[in-house]
Formats: structure tokens, sequence, C-alpha cells
């Protein structure tokens, strides 16, 4: 167990190595309560969240979710989010739980001058996340909600367990899932309960480190590894979440807008190690031994077998298949810019 | 935590198996416990020399780095070349097929250093506390 953002949660129950395949090939739990949840609601609310986040909130339709940002003024970011809306006056927010009161701070602070309601529930609430290929068969058992038209990036609201649930067709692994929420009352019930029916599907509890080695396969960008309030979205590669063109202004937009007129100095590369080694975060890459970028994270990938990292490059050396080296203690092991995933996504679309 | 009664150790979790002047060094079952899946295991060449309380390799793991210690000092007279291929014997096998090193030890004196296998057991107590 080590301390994270304030919790207390496990970095293996049975092994990195093989929690991570057990999502990869079958199906795992993530007990991810300690994300962050802010409800907001009110007259005001979708007007609000448009000048709130970096994405076009116009184009939520009940049940829809989207991934967007929150930026400073310059451009940086509070922190990576999805928007839930519920109703057209009705969304909740799932954020980091390392940024979690700073976003609720922030949301309170810009929400002065709209008619909204922002509650800071994420004490209450228990994100679950069910990850592979068994997620859903497994969870219809349970479910009183027929899941199998819930697309990607949207919900349903319904009973798992006879407990009332947002049941999201979302995850952080590259596989097919859900992630749910509930009341926090209910905790135990419902993740002994999944657990239980899960022993037919192989059903393991995931902790911290595959939900790292899995995010990192899929190219997933962590607050505070490859986004932060001093580096820029658009060199990590989220331009897509990122409208300028919207209506509305959001913090940020101006800062955004001229980095993407000036030019990127520097972009978010996938590599691979081409010999045994490791690479870790804050370790230097270097092209024909002069230094060109840092990792932000990297690891050994379980289901490629090799080390992976994604790094910041100066942007002429982010082409796929150019030739990069990483500095391990001592040595210089070579590299190669591939295409982010590293493995192909298997969500469904 | 298996604490095998016929090896020394340090206290950085290295093992040693003393046989006359020669020594196969590993680590213990504890020290890949709290490392997890090793994936890469750095060794020295055949021929190099090997020193008391100083690195001679790294243990890498998917979580995290490790760097070996040598228990004693010496010439490297032998190194497991199947943790190449198979890094996972550390894991599986630390006190078998999971050896990473034989030296010569150059004074048998440094061995008077080592945790006995006790000691250790003690020492392994403390840091899971």
């Amino acid at each position: 167990m080590v301390p994270f953002a304030g919790w207390y949660m496990p970095i293996q129950y049975a092994g990195v190595v093989q929690e991570h395949l057990c999502v990869r090939d079958g199906v795992g739990i993530f007990d991810v309560s300690h994300m962050g949840e802010i409800d907001i609601s009110g007259k005001d609310a979708k007007k609000f969240l448009q000048t709130l986040v970096t994405n076009d909130v116009d184009k939520l339709s009940d049940r829809a979710i989207l991934y967007a940002l929150m930026c400073y003024e310059n451009g940086g970011v509070v922190d990576d989010l999805l928007v839930h809306r519920l109703a057209e006056d009705h969304y909740f927010l799932c954020v980091n739980a390392s940024n979690a009161d700073k976003d609720y701070q922030w949301v309170l602070d810009r929400a002065r001058s709209f008619q909204v309601e922002a509650r800071n529930i994420s004490a209450e609430t228990v994100q679950l996340a069910l990850q592979g290929k068994h997620s859903e068969p497994l969870l219809q058992r349970l479910s009183d909600v027929a899941l199998d038209d819930i697309k990607y990036y949207h919900f349903k609201t319904g009973k798992i367990h006879n407990i009332d649930c947002i049941i999201a067709r979302t995850g952080y692994t590259g596989e097919d899932g859900f992630e749910i929420y509930f009341n926090a009352e209910h905790a135990e019930r419902v993740f002994g309960k999944i657990i239980e029916e899960g022993r037919d599907f192989g059903l393991q509890p995931i902790g911290l480190g595959a939900r790292d080695t899995l995010r990192l396969e899929m190219g997933y960008a962590l607050y505070g590894n490859e986004i932060g309030a001093a580096s820029s979205p658009l060199e990590a590669g989220l331009g897509w979440v990122i409208k300028l063109q919207k209506q509305a202004e959001f913090a940020g937009r101006e800062a955004l807008r001229r980095q993407k007129e000036s030019g990127l100095k520097r972009k978010l590369a996938g590599i691979k190690l081409l010999d045994r080694g490791v690479p870790r975060s804050h370790y230097r890459v270097l092209r024909e031994g002069h230094p060109v970028g840092e990792i932000t994270s990297g690891t050994f990938s379980p289901s490629l077998n090799c080390g992976i990292a994604m790094c910041y490059v100066s942007s002429e050396c982010a082409e796929k298949g150019t030739r990069l080296e990483v500095e391990i203690r001592s040595q210089r092991v070579p590299a190669e810019v591939v295409p982010l995933p590293f493995v192909p996504s298997r969500v469904k679309k | 935590m298996e604490v095998p009664k016929d090896l020394l150790y340090t206290e950085e979790h290295e093992w040693i198996r003393v046989k006359g002047n020669k020594g196969v060094i590993g680590i213990t079952h504890f020290a890949q416990d709290q490392l997890g899946d090793v994936v890469f295991v750095e060794l020295p060449q055949k021929g190099a020399t090997v020193s008391q309380s100083k690195t001679f390799g790294v243990v890498e793991s998917v979580k995290t780095v490790s760097d070996l210690y040598g228990p004693v000092g010496g010439a490297v007279t032998a190194v497991n070349q199947e943790l190449e291929s198979h890094p996972e014997q550390v894991n599986s096998d630390p006190y078998g097929k999971g050896w990473m090193i034989e030296v010569e030890i150059s004074s048998a004196k440094e061995l008077e250093n080592l945790l006995s296998p006790e000691k250790y057991a003690e020492r392994i107590k403390e840091e899971t506390h």
C-alpha cells in the first residue's frame, strides 16, 4: 500500500505484469474511488461549462461524456477531466484525485457570475472501473439495464446489485469496459458482489501499478507527467479536445491560439527501446549524442515485452521511425519513435 | 519470507553462498517480493572486480530500479547468463536459478561484516512493520 493523493492505495495485488495481462486477456476491477467528482447543476450549467473547459460541451447529448481540459490563462493545464451530461442543466465532472480540491476551488471561483451550483461529491462517491473484454457479460449479470447499447463515452443510470449507479462505457486501459459511480455507503457490498460474480470470468482486482502500465501502452496522458500547469496541452497532442473555434471564451484560449500559430517547439512522442532496459520518467533522450528531450512516463510493456516511454522531444525528432537514444544510468540505449498507442485500442466504438 | 540457513546476507538484501574461496551471489526472497516482476538484470562481465558494499549491477522491475551491492569483494568468476532471457527467475527462484554472479572472495575477513540468517530475518521483520 502506498499513500496516493491523500488515499492509501495498493500498487499491486498479485503482481503488476499478471494483473496487466488479466485486464488485456479477460477482465479486471479497479477501485478508483480516489478520483474526484464534482456535480454541476443550474440554469447556466451548460453556459458555465463552455467557459470552464476546452472541449465543446454543446455537442453533448444527455447521457454522453466528453474528455476535456481546464486550462490556466497561460495555456497550462489545471486538470484533465470527463464531463458527463445528465441533463442540459445537470452535469458531473470526474477529475484527478491529486487535483480534486484545487479543481473544486477553481470551479467555485469561476462559477460566481453564473446561476449554477457546484458540489464536491468526491467523498460520498465510489468509482469502480471494470475493464477487459469480459466486462459486459459480467456486469450484465448484476445490472437491471441493458449494457450492450451503451456506446463508448456514453452512460446509463441503472441498478447494479440493486444499488443506483451511473454506468459509463469509459476507461483508462484501452480495453472495453465500464466506469461505475455510486454512493459510498454501498461500496463494500457492490465491490464484493462483483468480485464474487467475477469468479466465473477470472476477474482480479488491479492495483495502481498495472493501471499505469495499461494506460501507458495506450499513450494516455497522466496529469503530472505528460500534462501539467507548466506544459502545453497542444504539445501533448491534445489539440483534439481544444476547440479554439467554439463561441464561448474559455481560460487559456488566447495563449493556446498563439502557441498554435507560432508552431510547437516540442512534441510528445512514443518511443520503444530497441535494446534491453526500462526507460523511466526524467531520463534524458538524445539524438546522435545530443540531448533532444526528456521522458515523461516510461515502463516495461507487459504486452510488448520491451521498454516503452512517452517523451517530449524537439518537434523535428518526433517523426515516426526517428532513431533516438535513452540515457539509462551511464548507458545510451537505442530507441525508435513509434506511433501511439503502443498497443491497438480495443474500446467498443 | 524464506531465509535459508546456509547463506549470509547484506543489509541491502543480497545473499551469498560460500563454498571454499568462492561465493555465489543473488538477491533475497524479500527483495524480489518488494521489487515485483523483474524484467532486466544488469550484471558485470566475467573477470570484473566487485567490492564489498559497492554496486556491482542493477535490477529493473516493472515498478522500480534497484542497485545491487557486493556482499564481498573479489573477481567475478561466473555470471548467470540465463537471466538475460529469463530475468523472471529472480522472482520464481531467488536462491536457486535466480543467482546472479559467482566471485572469488579476495578477503574471507569481509564475511564477518555480513548478517547471519537470524539477523537478516529480524531485519526484514522490522522493514515489513
